[in-house]
Formats: structure tokens, C-alpha cells, sequence
């Protein structure tokens, strides 16, 4: 497997959904390619980096307009 | 009423630490309650995921006032359609699926033609990294928490529409492959094809930030 095979299955192989050959070509080209363990190291970093990003906060305009709709909404909706 | 004395568990001051691949054990009692008409559980579930549900309406839209009526509209069709919600998937994977169509709707419309999530993507001449250098070690403990969350905003605001929803519903909501390509209604080797180029823009672009000697 040449660098640009790695790179092509670089999110299968994160995802571990490669057949256990394909893995084991990327691992051994791995071994001797340092730019392609960098892109793998810093893709899955960039993943994890991501992943920890917080929720959004909801201003109290938006939340007071989300619950009086959910309110009309409610009033509505036979029980 | 909605508002009313609420007899729940209900989500402490912080509710956003909640990965959302981790349900809280009682989701499934709130939704059973919700079903039978009791609000108070309704309204547990929208304190516990609104601001979740506002991120992924936001990252989609990329628009504050569209993300919030995404949002909004999210909630009343999940109420709306709750006797419908089976429970063979999580709750929250349902009402990221009705949040994810609603921003979709509204990115639409703001790009009339634009947006092709099920096209196939020509050759792979784009794929190689062109940035390759070491970053500074944990970069990511070295901003404040409100100055990383202004970088990676930045950082999805600046991806490709048809990139940015797919690693939002994979990689940031949790979505297996095959619930992206359910809820996008595209393949499961389109979800693939952009993953890939989504998660490697994400990396250069944060390359940018994270490289040695680059500002922080």
C-alpha cells in the first residue's frame, strides 16, 4: 500500500472498518512512513478535539420562545 | 401545563457534559411518560438536549437565526410525532434525525441548488494532505475553553456544507454510518467518501492553529 491508499482508507481505519488484510498493509506502510503516521495521529486528534466541543448555550430569548411555542403546542395536543 | 412542578430527575445546572453516546437511564422513562401526556417529562428532555439539538442546527445552518427556528421546530415535531418515536433507536438519535432535516431544510433554501450530499465525488487528486507539520503537544489544553470553542466554530463554519453535516452527525452527535446515511438519505459510501474529506479538512484546517511555532 502506497501513501496515497493510506490516506484514502485513513477514516475506515479510525473507524476500525477495514478487513483485517487492508489493515494490516496500512499498519506495516505505518511503520516505515512518518508523514502518513502524522496525518493519522493528527486526524484522529482533530476527531477527539472535535468530539469535545460544548453544546451551545441558549440565550434566554430563545429559550423563553422555545417553551411559550411548546407551551401553545402542548395546549393543543388533545391528552 | 409545560411548565409546571416538575416530580423528574431533572439535569443538573450542566446538562451538556452528557456525551451523547451514553444515554441517561432514565431517557427511555421520560419518553414513556411523555407519550402518556405528562409535559413536565417533555420538558425534561428538551432542558436536558437544547443546547445540543442548538449546536448541531447551528453547525448545519451556519446561521443563528435559521438554527434557532430548526431548533424550535425540532421540538414541536418531536412532540407532535412522539406516538410515532418506536423506540428502536435512541430518543436522541430521533430527534437529531428530525433537528438534522429541519437545518437541512432551512441550509436549502438559503442555497437553492447548492447543496449535494449524494453526488459522487470526482478522483481523489484533492485528497493528499499538503500541510505536514508537527503541532505542538496538547495544543488543545493551551487555549481557554471559550477561545478552542471560537476556533473549531470557525473551523466547521469554514467546511463545505456537504462535508460539515456529515462529520457533525459522524463524529460529533455519534451517528453510526449507517444512521448519517438514514437520516441524510444518501448511501453508506457517500457518508464514507465525505467523512474522510470532512475529517481531513478538519485536520488541516486545525493544522493552522496546532502547527509548532504557530500563535496560539
Amino acid at each position: 500500500m502506497n501513501c496515497k491508499g493510506v490516506i484514502r482508507e485513513v477514516s475506515n481505519y479510525i473507524d476500525g472498518e477495514l478487513d483485517l488484510t487492508i489493515r494490516q498493509e496500512l499498519e506495516r506502510h505505518l511503520e516505515h512512513c512518518e508523514d502518513c503516521a502524522l496525518i493519522l495521529d493528527q486526524t484522529r486528534k482533530s476527531i477527539e478535539i472535535l468530539c469535545d466541543s460544548e453544546p451551545i448555550p441558549l440565550s434566554a430569548d430563545v429559550q423563553s420562545r422555545l417553551r411559550a411555542a411548546l407551551r401553545d403546542k402542548l395546549s393543543k395536543k388533545p391528552a | 401545563m409545560f411548565l409546571s412542578g416538575v416530580s423528574y430527575l431533572l439535569s443538573t445546572a450542566d446538562p451538556h457534559r452528557l456525551p451523547s453516546s451514553i444515554a441517561r437511564e432514565d431517557e427511555h422513562l421520560l419518553v414513556a411518560a411523555a407519550k402518556k401526556g405528562d409535559t413536565a417529562a417533555f420538558e425534561e428532555l428538551v432542558n436536558r438536549y437544547e443546547s445540543k439539538i442548538f449546536r448541531l442546527t447551528r453547525n448545519i445552518t451556519g446561521n443563528r437565526e435559521d438554527a434557532e427556528d430548526a431548533m424550535q421546530d425540532a421540538f414541536l415535531k418531536a412532540y407532535a410525532h412522539l406516538d410515532g418515536f418506536q423506540g428502536d433507536s435512541r430518543f436522541y438519535t430521533w430527534l437529531v434525525r428530525i433537528a438534522a432535516n429541519e437545518a437541512l431544510m432551512r441550509l436549502r433554501k438559503r442555497r437553492p441548488g447548492q447543496l449535494s450530499l449524494d453526488e459522487p465525488i470526482e478522483g481523489d487528486a484533492d485528497l493528499m494532505p499538503r500541510e505536514l507539520e508537527d503541532w505542538r503537544p496538547s495544543p488543545e489544553r493551551e487555549y481557554a475553553q471559550a477561545e478552542m470553542q471560537g476556533i473549531l466554530a470557525e473551523v466547521i463554519e469554514k467546511l463545505e456544507p456537504e462535508y460539515r453535516i456529515v462529520l457533525v452527525l459522524r463524529d460529533l452527535e455519534e451517528l453510526s454510518t449507517q444512521e448519517t446515511a438514514d437520516a441524510l438519505g444518501i448511501s453508506v459510501t457517500a457518508v464514507k467518501s465525505r467523512l474522510l474529506r470532512a475529517r481531513l479538512k478538519l485536520r488541516e484546517k486545525l493544522n493552522r492553529h496546532f502547527r509548532q511555532g504557530g500563535t496560539n
